[in-house]
């Protein structure tokens, strides 16, 4: 904190108010909402409500298709930041190398940070499209009978790769900060220690970079949780069968398209542990560690 | 050049392709017909029907964009950007200049409150919050769309962050020549925050035009729609089937839907890449 600050006077509570109240008004009462009527049975039209305590919750656990959302989450969200790391690593690591043309690669590597994950999700859609999508032309050219409408594999890939794409600028963007900010003299005393690109790459480098990889894993966490939701509304909507759900659609389409108010905020309230984890795993872990 | 460079380059231009076909072949498809696109497949060269299906999806009703026209859709886009990207600044500059300046009781208490919207993005509460919109009568309008979305810790932190390393003698010195805090404020804090501003802005611009789950849930009347809802809808229109999709149409949006963010980035690349870096520490 400052050494001087401004004393005695009301100001600062006027400068905090418009930010306090939209906080109360938007997130606290509604997340303590989200809360307590995950503790609740109301019928379908949602005249009586009943206090139910963890009824909700368990319901929720022993429901496989719940189960079956979770689990798929879990290993999209790891495939999508594993992917979409490595892509941006690989490219920074050269566009970090060359002497000419760099900026050029740059800026065609990070302008997709401004595509929406709903238009990526309408393009890859028609991309991958059945009759005319070129995609769809490629893979089975290649041998791959590839039919999103009725295997879940297919349509995983197809979601999958729509998000990996959408992501990688921003890892790129991260990674050539993290690379740049990696000191002279150690690259050079790398160089005339260790001639193999590759091992210095791996020794030296990859090292330094921990750091980032570590915080950008959780950012990659994140955005798999909580903004393919885009993505998948405009391609698969979760289909075939409940095989390309993740956690979030599914709070969406059983709170607003099934109404089942209770179901739908326990659900919401194991998202917002998961996000307490990640946030935790973030400023525990990150905070200390992050040189730039 | 040596080998080694030959495959640097190789393989950033696989990347750069693997970024910029996707987009590539939404631009050239939307200049053709659909009958072309659905004899022949997507296009990788411009066609001869690009005014016409501009036109149709800028301009008029019906197709890909129903009730609503592209035009009217980039409009409330650029409403919730512009809105989105100052009414964050406004609130979070502010809110970090009372946290870092002044001395005051709650401080810390406030300070940890907007944290807490850290661990509260909307989707852990989405049918509560839009009830409460709903009950202040705001669904369906621009103060619904923008508010509830500009309170979150990011821009605050962002500032916070940037205040902090604003040297303390520039207190000390405007303080002796007399500047109250709204006097330190205008004339020297803000002044010394535009670089930092501008980086917030184009980030936020961007955030904000591409926002999805908020305006899906709580606009329910096409004129309120954004352009990326429009692309929702293009998407319902083309599954419900019929007539021959319009997918020609479809890409015309989604192109349009992209250039405004895009234009930003490239436009103002170097504050882009300072305000991500700064507002993600």
């Amino acid at each position: 904190m400052k050494r001087v600050q401004f004393s005695g006077t009301p100001l600062p509570y006027f400068f905090v108010l418009p930010q306090i109240a939209i906080v109360i008004v938007f997130f606290l009462w509604p997340a303590a909402q989200a809360v307590y009527k995950s503790f609740l049975l109301e019928d379908a039209w949602g005249l009586t409500s009943q206090f139910v305590w963890f009824r909700n919750y368990e319901d929720m656990v022993l429901d496989a298709d719940w189960v079956n959302t979770a689990v798929f989450t879990v290993i999209f969200s790891m495939i999508i930041a594993f992917a979409s790391l490595a892509i941006a690593l690989t490219l920074a690591v050269r566009a970090n190398d060359i002497l000419r043309g760099a900026s050029t690669y740059k800026t065609l590597l990070i302008w997709t940070y401004a595509v929406a994950p709903a238009v990526a999700g309408l393009i890859g859609n028609l991309l991958f499209n059945p009759l005319i999508g070129s995609m769809t032309h490629l893979l089975h050219a290649l041998g791959w009978e590839f039919d999103r409408a009725s295997n879940g594999f297919d349509a995983a890939f197809m979601i999958s790769l729509i998000a990996v794409w959408k992501q990688v600028s921003v890892n790129f963007i991260f990674f050539l900060a993290g690379l740049q900010g990696i000191s002279k003299s150690v690259q050079e005393a790398a160089i005339l220690d260790c001639r193999s690109r590759s091992k210095r790459f791996w020794t030296i480098t990859f090292p330094l970079l921990a750091p980032t990889t570590f915080f950008l894993l959780v950012i990659n966490m994140t955005y798999a949780f909580f903004d393919t939701f885009g993505i998948i509304d405009t391609t698969t909507r979760g289909a075939p069968g409940g095989s390309t759900q993740t956690l979030v659609y599914k709070v969406y389409t059983d709170g607003f398209i099934g109404a089942d108010l209770g179901g739908s905020s326990a659900q919401s309230v194991v998202l917002l542990l998961m996000v307490l984890v990640l946030t935790a795993f973030q400023f525990r872990f990150i905070e200390r560690k992050v040189h730039y | 050049m040596k080998p080694r460079q030959i495959i640097d380059h190789i393989v950033l231009i696989l990347g750069c392709l693997f970024m910029v076909l996707p987009v590539w072949i939404a631009l050239t498809s939307s200049t053709h017909s659909a009958e072309t696109l659905f004899r022949e497949g997507l296009q990788l060269w411009f066609g001869d029907q690009f005014v016409e299906n501009y036109r149709a999806v800028l301009l008029e009703q019906g197709g890909v964009t129903k009730t609503s026209t592209a035009l009217r859709m980039l409009f409330n886009s650029l409403i919730l950007g512009l809105g989105f990207a100052v009414g964050k600044i406004v609130i979070s500059m502010l809110a970090a200049y009372a946290i870092v300046y002044f001395r005051f009781k709650m401080a810390e208490f406030l300070f940890w409150i907007i944290f807490l919207t850290l661990l509260l993005p909307l989707e852990v509460r989405i049918v509560p919050s839009y009830a409460v919109v709903a009950q202040l009568g705001l669904l369906n309008t621009y103060t619904g769309l923008i508010v509830p979305l500009i309170a979150s810790a990011t821009g605050t932190f962002f500032f916070r962050q940037f205040f902090k390393s604003v040297p303390d003698e520039l207190l000390e010195a405007a303080r002796i020549d007399g500047a109250g805090p709204i006097r330190f404020f205008i004339d020297i804090l803000l002044p010394l925050s535009k670089t930092m501003m501008a980086a917030i802005f184009i980030i936020m611009f961007v955030t904000g035009w591409n926002q999805y789950l908020w305006p899906l849930i709580m606009t329910t009347d096409d004129s309120m729609y954004t352009i990326v809802i429009g692309i929702k809808q293009a998407f319902q229109v083309l599954y419900e089937g019929g007539e021959l999709p319009r997918v020609q149409e479809a890409f015309a949006l989604t192109i349009l839907a992209v250039l405004p963010p895009v234009l930003v980035v490239l436009f103002f690349q170097r504050w882009f890449v300072r305000g991500l870096l700064e507002s993600e520490k």
